[in-house]
């Protein structure tokens, strides 16, 4: 059945630990992870609730499959409400730290309350107790892993922590696991610096099994595997050049969004891409890539382990950031890069490392800076505003310089730690934020990617291509080809992956297994992992009702049809050069559509049918 | 033929799959605490190194062990413990100069690779060929051929 049946649940503001059963009639219509937890997040908040507040709660999550050798088995999840967007939040991340809650016998921790000092949790299997942090209060997520390891004297403990720009109050504060592992979006870090809580270090040492079916689940997760590996993308593209195989692919495609969107190809492009990672410096004759890397049973491995050039200006008298550590992907690489205009890749990779180091997301941080340059060119703000930084588009000092004062959440920091909504609005040019419910666009332009315009606006985060992958089909023609410049279908193909995708993030699998996976390979895998008879038909309704659920969460939480919509750039400036040339995002054709085939109102609420037809 | 196991470091991406099929095979659970081979990481390197047994001729495991409890399988040369025979004093733990024999505290005797009775299972679950089951006279053929290969193009093989 591989859940552990065993939910922890920590009040903060007393400081009590307690277990109780998992609710297994939920998990049997959410199967776990995001699903399961977003379930409960709606039973025990008001969605209207202050995300920063006692009564907001977090919970850290595992799927069914988490712990298991199902490939890329290791994820967790960490669903709150967000102080970034207001809506439902569930940021999902790699790494190790999934797997060892798992093997310590936990399917969750649930957060509540707010501690009165700030704290750590220490898990060790079943035992936990809260520790008193006020050492680790004011350190760097690399400062704080560092330390629990020693004063543990366990090397194998992992590690989630916060860093101090989630203390300072940065909205986009990333949850980092592993280093260089993240619950990036939506500022869930926020939430839990809110809190007092500081870290979070567990040693499992029970492992996972209690499978229904073990022969079963061998079987179906060497056919898996090989599905893995036979992919071009999964099996060559990914362990090559990890996400930043995308690089030159996007902005070929005339859908790259670059400083602050108001271009679709950015020049640079080759130059900070995933084959210019793996070329000899001009500088040192060294590659920036030193390897690929897995998460937990992960055979794709797609992750980035760089070093960077000792000698480059940002960090010739910084040996900590000489040795290796977590790369570049696509989305850090275009955010900080062309978002900005920047195409000095030891720059990024140094921006990054700060990203990971005190846990921002780089996303929204990229994409505030962009907003801010473009401020800073129109004059709205000046160098008294900056700190007397020269915020101009394409300049990697000024990059240099933001990123460490906003991972430390200081001065002009402060500011972009805002994220760029309320950012632009204090500057009085809310037009200038490239945001849906006020969280930062990713790397895909909705103008040159017709049906990523409306995954965007109907996000149940704002602003994310991890909700609905609709490039899969549209730029890589997986499972078909379908023309990135049309909108016709798009409802239908956006509907598909945004479901596909809510049932993916409740297993415990990762995401970027889909570019190679259909739910019929995954169904298997989870059938013979858990009781209760999963076929890829009764899966994609899991995805569907999650993906109603959240929305409900959304519409109590105050936001409306109005809500799904795009910053005006997107809908009315016309993309300039490329295939897209010409074209603005065509939202309006696709969200009636899209309202009808989801069984939603048009005011895009579900219909009493909808939700009598998903159990809601 | 005697085979033994061959391990590129370098080709390693740290996943665990093979210490999860390790742990599985050996005790019907997918847990990284009890696996025969561990998987290391060096963060600031970038490198992972998988280790495990190697199954010594002369192994100082087997020839510390006052009951003998650690055996040689002919078939397949590995050096096994006999769990029933074993009283968990722990010294094949100091003999062993590379740390592959672990004592386990919840059943109070030791472990180690077994190579799963000759088809060991981390070699099969590896994704990236960085373990591998090969002919024990020709562990280092491969990594000849590599060099051999750069030698006289500039490679580095």
């Amino acid at each position: 059945m591989s859940w552990t049946r065993n939910v922890m649940r920590v009040n903060l503001t007393e400081g009590t630990i307690g277990n109780e059963p998992l609710n297994m009639e939920w998990a049997m219509e959410y199967l776990g992870q995001r699903g399961l937890a977003t379930r409960y997040l709606m039973e025990e908040i008001d969605p209207k609730c202050d995300a920063l507040g006692p009564e907001n709660k977090l919970i850290m999550v595992t799927g069914p499959l988490t712990g298991t050798m199902a490939s890329t088995g290791g994820r967790y999840s960490v669903v709150t409400k967000s102080p970034l967007t207001g809506t439902v939040a569930c940021s999902n991340s790699g790494g190790f730290l999934g797997a060892e809650i798992k093997s310590a016998g936990w399917d969750m921790i649930i957060f509540e309350g707010k501690s009165p000092r700030p704290v750590y949790l220490y898990v060790e299997d079943e035992q936990a107790e809260l520790v008193p942090a006020e050492p680790l209060w004011g350190k760097s997520v690399w400062e704080t892993d560092e330390w629990l390891h020693k004063h543990h004297q366990d090397p194998l403990l992992r590690i989630a922590a916060v860093g101090r720009a989630a203390e300072q109050g940065n909205l986009y504060a990333a949850i980092v696991n592993d280093l260089h592992r993240a619950a990036g979006r939506s500022g869930v870090g926020t939430v839990m610096a809110s809190k007092h809580l500081k870290a979070v270090a567990v040693r499992g040492t029970r492992g996972v099994g209690n499978l229904r079916d073990p022969q079963a689940f061998m079987k179906a997760v060497s056919a898996g595997k090989k599905v893995l590996a036979e992919n071009e993308v999964t099996g060559a593209g990914l362990p090559q050049y990890g996400t930043q195989v995308l690089m030159n692919v996007i902005n070929e495609s005339g859908a790259m969004p670059t400083r602050n969107m108001r271009e679709v190809q950015f020049e640079g492009a080759a130059e900070i891409s995933g084959e210019a990672m793996h070329e000899p410096r001009k500088t040192d004759g060294k590659a920036n890539l030193v390897t690929n890397a897995a998460c937990y049973g992960c055979t794709i491995a797609c992750g980035r382990i760089s070093r960077m050039d000792q000698r480059h200006f940002s960090i010739k008298t910084s040996p900590k950031y000489w040795g290796a550590s977590g790369g570049l992907e696509y989305e850090a690489a275009w955010a900080l890069g062309s978002d900005t205009g920047i195409k000095d890749m030891e720059a990024l990779t140094y921006a990054n490392f700060l990203c990971n180091e005190d846990g921002i997301d780089p996303i929204s941080f990229g994409s505030t800076v962009a907003a801010a340059m473009e401020l800073y060119e129109e004059g709205v703000l000046t160098d008294k505003d900056t700190d007397g930084i020269k915020l101009k588009f394409g300049s990697a000092e000024a990059l240099c310089k933001v990123a460490e004062l906003t991972a430390r959440g200081e001065g002009f920091g402060r500011i972009l730690g805002m994220g760029s909504k309320r950012m632009c609005e204090k500057y009085g040019r809310p037009e200038l934020s490239m945001t849906v419910k006020g969280q930062e666009f990713p790397a895909y332009d909705p103008r040159g990617i017709q049906g990523m315009g409306l995954g965007y606006a109907t996000s149940n985060r704002g602003a994310c291509h991890l909700r609905g992958y609709s490039v899969s089909s549209e730029i890589l023609g997986a499972p078909e080809k379908t023309d990135p410049l049309s909108t016709e279908g798009k409802p239908a193909l956006m509907k598909s992956v945004q479901d596909a995708a809510a049932v993916v993030d409740s297993t415990g699998l990762c995401a970027f297994t889909t570019f190679a996976w259909t739910l019929d390979d995954i169904a298997p895998q989870v059938d013979a992992a858990c009781e209760g008879g999963w076929t890829s038909e009764k899966l994609l309704e899991v995805g569907e009702r999650v993906w109603n659920l959240e929305r409900q969460f959304n519409l109590a939480a105050g936001f409306t049809a109005k809500d799904d919509t795009l910053p005006p750039r997107m809908l009315k400036e016309a993309a300039p050069t490329g295939p897209a040339k010409g074209r603005v995002s065509d939202l309006h054709k696709m969200l009636p559509e899209y309202y009808k085939l989801r069984g939603w109102s048009e005011d895009g609420v579900p219909t009493a049918e909808t939700r009598n037809r998903l159990g809601l | 033929m005697l085979k033994s196991l061959q391990i590129e470091p370098e080709k390693c991406t740290g996943c665990l799959q093979c210490e999860l099929a390790c742990s599985y095979q050996a005790e019907g659970v997918f847990n990284p605490a009890i696996s025969r081979i561990k998987v290391f990481t060096f963060h600031e390197e970038g490198r992972f190194v998988p280790y495990t047994c190697t199954q010594c001729e002369e192994a100082w495991c087997m020839h510390a062990c006052p009951v003998e409890a650690i055996v040689l399988n002919p078939e397949t040369g590995a050096k096994e413990v006999k769990a029933d025979v074993c009283v968990g004093c722990k010294v094949c733990t100091i003999a062993c100069p590379f740390g592959t024999v672990n004592y386990q505290q919840s059943t109070g005797v030791v472990y180690k690779c077994d190579l799963c009775g000759g088809d060991p299972e981390c070699a099969k679950a590896c994704p990236t060929e960085a373990i591998t089951w090969v002919d024990a006279d020709h562990t280092g053929l491969e990594r000849m051929r590599a060099h051999a290969a750069g030698s006289g193009t500039g490679g580095a093989g």
